[in-house]
């Protein structure tokens, strides 16, 4: 099990999408998926090893290491990239659903199981809402567990087993506030496609339906 | 996910590139990003363990490394590979649009649409011309401008492209002036000299194959324009000749590029 799985379960997804559908999926594959993977991982790989404090009593460092990171930037990327690809999952379930009863009533029940309308295109408008919600949930979550997108170089602990007021340094502080804002602006791009898209099947259906009542209306 | 993924996504486009877009696909995989993971990332791996500073202070290692090193190289590198392989995706995005376009003609049993049936349509390779040599000229353009772009960023960041044995470091808390010791300069730098030089040899490749694209663009013009005086049947016997000689030219290249089946 590994982002293979998230991969081709994307590629699933792309089938029913419209274009700016596919679009997201091919951000998502190739500015976060990607970067995460072959350059993102390893900045924040050795965290905890080179986070280093100006102190030899043991425990110090664990203890300062904890407060300033409850949870890791890079887990709560791949946190992120998991939960915005899952609703999703709504739209492929659906059009299983269409052609599972298709294949019960053993006749044509729509054009095609495929095609966003009726009930699939709630099902897609929900999908598309609830992934611009959970964007918006973990951008807010990142700004206020740290303070903002900045990593300092340096963090001042009190805690205890630390004595007094104890120097900590991150290690990476630059590279990491780079790849931060890198995740930042990748995911601002995908809410903005992800709205977009849901202004554009709200209006494409709004006038399919209000050219049908015109049609019924003249006849 | 990782660069096989890419590699499947690029490997789609290849089929309606030119023989020069092939070239540069497989210096791409072959010369840049195979390198880059089967062995810079191993060159790079220990990079702040090994950065050793002349000092017994705590966080003055840290500090260096961080001011001398904003990002790391390797991750520029990666970045630059995402970066300039992505315009492809657009010209993959058009082909697919032109694909579904031409599935539901032939669906309507349109009579213009000369295909059979739809696996015929899927597996036909599309000429570069109209649209799609607008959507395929400007993706080798944003890709020269990224290539360029990471060039620079490199050169500007690093003060060239050496990577110097020892570093002086006054950056607080380090006590005074510190000196700090890369691990495995030479070796960094060979890998960095050789990087920088294949991003030039594709840098060139794509000012080639933007400008043999023009020069076809406009002889093609050129051409219309005369022959709209001439008769109609020997200008279709011409261009379907000339068409058939291009085509055959494109699959013996195509042939001998390696390991890029569509």
């Amino acid at each position: 099990m590994s982002w293979a799985f998230l991969r081709d379960l994307l590629s699933g997804v792309n089938k029913y999408s419209t274009g700016i559908g596919r679009i997201w999926v091919a951000v998502v594959f190739m500015f976060r998926l990607l970067v995460y993977v072959a350059a993102a991982e390893n900045i924040w790989k050795h965290e905890h090893d080179e986070f280093q404090c100006n102190i030899k009593q043991p425990g110090c460092e664990n203890v300062c290491f904890d407060h300033f990171f409850p949870v890791s930037h890079i887990r709560l990327w791949a946190l992120q990239l998991i939960m915005v690809s899952t609703p999703s999952l709504l739209v492929v379930f659906h059009v299983a659903y269409r052609e599972n009863r298709e294949k019960q009533h053993n006749q044509k029940l729509y054009r095609n199981p495929g095609n966003i309308d009726g009930g699939l295109l709630c099902t897609y408008l929900i999908s598309l809402i609830l992934k611009t919600g959970l964007e918006i949930v973990f951008l807010v979550l990142f700004y206020k567990l740290y303070n903002g997108f900045k990593i300092p170089h340096l963090v001042k602990c009190d805690i205890k087993p630390c004595p007094n007021t104890v120097d900590c340094y991150i290690s990476k502080p630059t590279e990491k506030m780079i790849f931060l804002y890198f995740l930042v602006a990748t995911s601002c791009l995908c809410i903005v496609l992800n709205l977009s898209e849901l202004s554009y099947l709200i209006f494409k259906y709004s006038i399919k339906c209000y050219l049908k009542r015109y049609m019924k209306k003249q006849q | 996910m990782d660069w096989g993924a890419l590699h499947t996504i690029l490997g789609g486009v290849n089929k309606h590139s030119t023989s020069i877009g092939k070239i540069w696909l497989t210096v791409l995989f072959i010369f840049r990003i195979m390198i880059l993971v089967v062995a810079a990332e191993r060159v790079w791996g220990d990079e702040q363990q090994d950065f050793v500073c002349n000092t017994l202070q705590p966080g003055c290692r840290n500090v260096c490394y961080d001011h001398f090193f904003p990002i790391s190289h390797i991750r520029l590198w990666a970045l630059q590979l995402i970066f300039v392989s992505t315009p492809a995706l657009l010209v993959a995005m058009h082909v697919a649009y032109r694909r579904h376009e031409k599935k539901r003609q032939f669906r309507k049993g349109d009579q213009k649409c000369e295909f059979k049936d739809i696996e015929e349509i899927r597996k036909q390779r599309f000429r570069i011309e109209g649209s799609l040599w607008w959507t395929y000229t400007s993706s080798i353009f944003f890709r020269l401008i990224f290539e360029a772009v990471f060039m620079y960023a490199f050169y500007f960041m690093y003060d060239g492209f050496r990577m110097p044995r020892l570093m002086k470091c006054n950056a607080w808390p380090c006590p005074n002036t510190v000196d700090c010791f890369v691990s495995r300069p030479t070796e960094k730098t060979v890998f960095t000299i050789f990087m920088i030089a294949v991003s030039s040899i594709c840098i060139l490749l794509n000012v080639a194959e933007l400008c043999y694209l023009l020069t076809k663009f406009f002889l093609r013009r050129s051409k219309k324009a005369g022959n709209s005086k001439q008769q109609p049947n020997h200008e279709n016997k011409e261009e379907t000749k000339q068409n058939e000689m291009n085509e055959l030219i494109s699959d013996s290249c195509q042939n001998t590029v390696i390991g890029f089946s569509s």
